[in-house]
């Protein structure tokens, strides 16, 4: 087995792998089926199939323009925000339909929760941040304890314990990141959406993140987007490479060109298309 | 061995950038010189009258002993009338065709350019409406409620449109984040859009306040009266600050042009003190996303 990608020990890939339960052991807790997604009639991602299992981390790799935000945000309702949005396809979470008519969209969010690309605090203190969940869905009860167990869990709390009041603008790029992170583990989601979590961070901030990744693994089921092909392989237990197709009159759509687990996309991926991008070929 | 030169070859456009730029300092200085000789003349001229007996005192035949208390009264009552009813009125028609409406309906276009074009009509075309429609229209006399509504129509334009800025400048970010923890519409409005867009919204109300308070001619056409000797009430005869100043100036008597001279001091120590109090609030909670 040869390194595929500078930077990540293919022993430890496969080692951590091994440690996965077996695919028939697997909890799916998203099933997508025949998932597209077009902005006013233009097809921006069509014919996604796949499972994400609890208690793994997923991410979702591809070259800018392959859909794939568009697609981690079809998990939490997102795109209903984008005016022109149509979903085709089914998700069902545990069994149910996610688009079904009856869905509240408050609801999913409150079990599926989001991470954002550029760090997005709310403009009020640190404590007021991580409260704003459990605040808008009634989870008032021990209001202190759940905001300070998110704070621990985020791996932020030893940072900011003596200055809860203080403005979340005060705090670094990174420290907001865990911030939006605890903000999430706050309302006790099932599942976290991470939307490229460390591409606006440093390498150290980065880092932390991941290490966060891993230690969450074990309470919440993570799906991660990122452009960092190293990420994703020291982060991810599963992956998804997405590619670009251009259609009639050169317009893009982004299609799944393959899933499997993350040292097999590495090393011995199936499709050509995987190879050349995970190889740096991608051109 | 030759040495790099960074010299222009000719002076591109040095002639015409000093030209601008004394044009620049003409205008600022046009502007300055006009406010300051207005402040000089205004202080030098009405100073001697402003004391206790122009704040406290009802105007008078004598202008010893005339002031200026009713028309201070009511501007009062004015300013917190208008802030009652235009300030709701504006932030609930920008959260509306901010956060709800859709562009693509004709009503919300038409909606827009007309709330655009009423910042432009002059306030004396208010005070025509007023006139016909609150006071006459429907009975409510020539009263203080109505001048209070009409300078509430005379503003409405002018906050609608900053309330829109302010909730414009919060960025979308925000509002996602807000909806990814479960909240509802109303609560990413109400929790986080407008706590946000606040300090915009007052500096814009403030100053729509202010405008409003210099406004003269809508309270004559809907029955501001240039002599009220009594305190004002919400349903009763009422003058207004600008109102009495330009009683007191259209009289012979010299010592009633220094008295309005004086009123006039009153005026804009009101306007600037709450113009200064818009600045402040705009530097204290100022957002660095």
């Amino acid at each position: 087995m040869s390194d595929t990608i500078p930077g990540v020990s293919m022993d430890r890939l496969v080692a951590r792998q091994q440690q996965l339960p077996e695919p028939s052991q697997r909890d799916v807790v998203f099933d997508v089926d025949d998932l597209g997604v077009s902005y006013s009639g233009k097809p921006a991602l069509k014919d996604v199939n796949l499972e994400i299992y609890r208690n793994f981390v997923t991410a979702f790799i591809g070259p800018s323009g392959c859909g794939k935000s568009t697609f981690i945000r079809c998990f939490n309702h997102m795109n209903a925000l984008i005016p022109g949005a149509k979903i085709h396809g089914t998700i069902h979470y545990h069994g149910a339909d996610l688009y079904g008519s009856e869905v509240d969209p408050v609801e999913v969010r409150k079990r599926i929760g989001m991470v954002f690309q550029k760090p997005n605090p709310f403009p009020k203190s640190i404590y007021d941040n991580v409260a704003f969940g459990p605040r808008v869905l009634g989870m008032t009860d021990d209001l202190d304890g759940r905001v300070e167990r998110a704070l621990e869990h985020a791996a932020l709390w030893d940072e900011v314990k003596d200055r809860l009041k203080a403005s979340a603008l005060s705090l670094s790029g990174g420290q907001q990141q865990r911030l939006c992170i605890a903000r999430c583990l706050a309302v006790e989601p099932e599942v976290i959406l991470m939307d490229e979590p460390a591409s606006a961070l440093d390498p150290i901030a980065t880092t932390r993140i991941e290490d966060l990744m891993h230690a969450l693994k074990k309470d919440y089921t993570i799906v991660v987007v990122t452009h960092n092909m190293q990420q994703a392989a020291r982060v991810a237990d599963m992956t998804a490479f997405f590619s670009v197709e251009r259609g009639e009159e050169g317009h893009r759509t982004g299609v799944l060109v393959e899933y499997d687990a993350t040292p097999k996309i590495f090393t011995q991926p199936s499709d050509s298309r995987t190879e050349d991008y995970v190889t740096g070929r991608f051109g | 061995m030759s040495v790099t030169t960074l010299r222009a070859e000719r002076p591109r456009g040095r002639t015409s950038s000093a030209v601008f730029k004394a044009f620049l300092y003409v205008s600022i200085g046009v502007g300055i010189a006009t406010l300051g000789t207005l402040l000089i003349t205004v202080v030098a001229k009405g100073w001697k009258y402003v004391d206790l007996v122009l704040l406290l005192e009802p105007p008078s035949a004598d202008p010893q002993i005339a002031g200026a208390r009713p028309a201070i009264l009511a501007t009062i009552y004015l300013g917190l009338l208008l802030i009652a009813f235009s300030v709701p009125i504006g932030v609930g028609t920008a959260i509306y065709m901010e956060e709800y409406a859709n562009r693509d309906r004709w009503y919300n276009r038409l909606l827009e350019v007309n709330i655009q074009n009423l910042a432009a009509v002059p306030s004396i075309v208010y005070g025509i409406l007023g006139l016909a429609f609150l006071v006459r229209g429907i009975g409510l006399g020539r009263v203080l409620l109505a001048g209070a509504m009409i300078l509430t129509l005379v503003v409405l334009p002018t906050v609608i449109i900053a309330a829109r800025e302010a909730i414009r400048a919060v960025p979308d970010s925000i509002r996602q984040g807000a909806y990814a923890l479960g909240a509802t519409k109303w609560q990413v409005i109400w929790r986080q859009v407008l706590p946000a867009a606040t300090p915009g919204i007052a500096t814009g109300s403030i100053l729509a306040l202010s405008r409003a308070l210099g406004e003269t001619a809508p309270l004559l056409l809907v029955g501001a009266l240039t002599y009220v000797s009594f305190d004002p009430t919400i349903l009763g005869d009422f003058t207004a600050l600008p109102v009495q100043i330009y009683q007191w100036v259209a009289r012979p008597q010299e010592d009633f042009r220094v008295l309005a001279a004086s009123g006039i001091i009153v005026l804009l120590a009101i306007l600037l003190t709450l113009n200064a109090f818009a600045i402040w609030i705009r530097n204290r909670y100022q957002r660095k996303w």
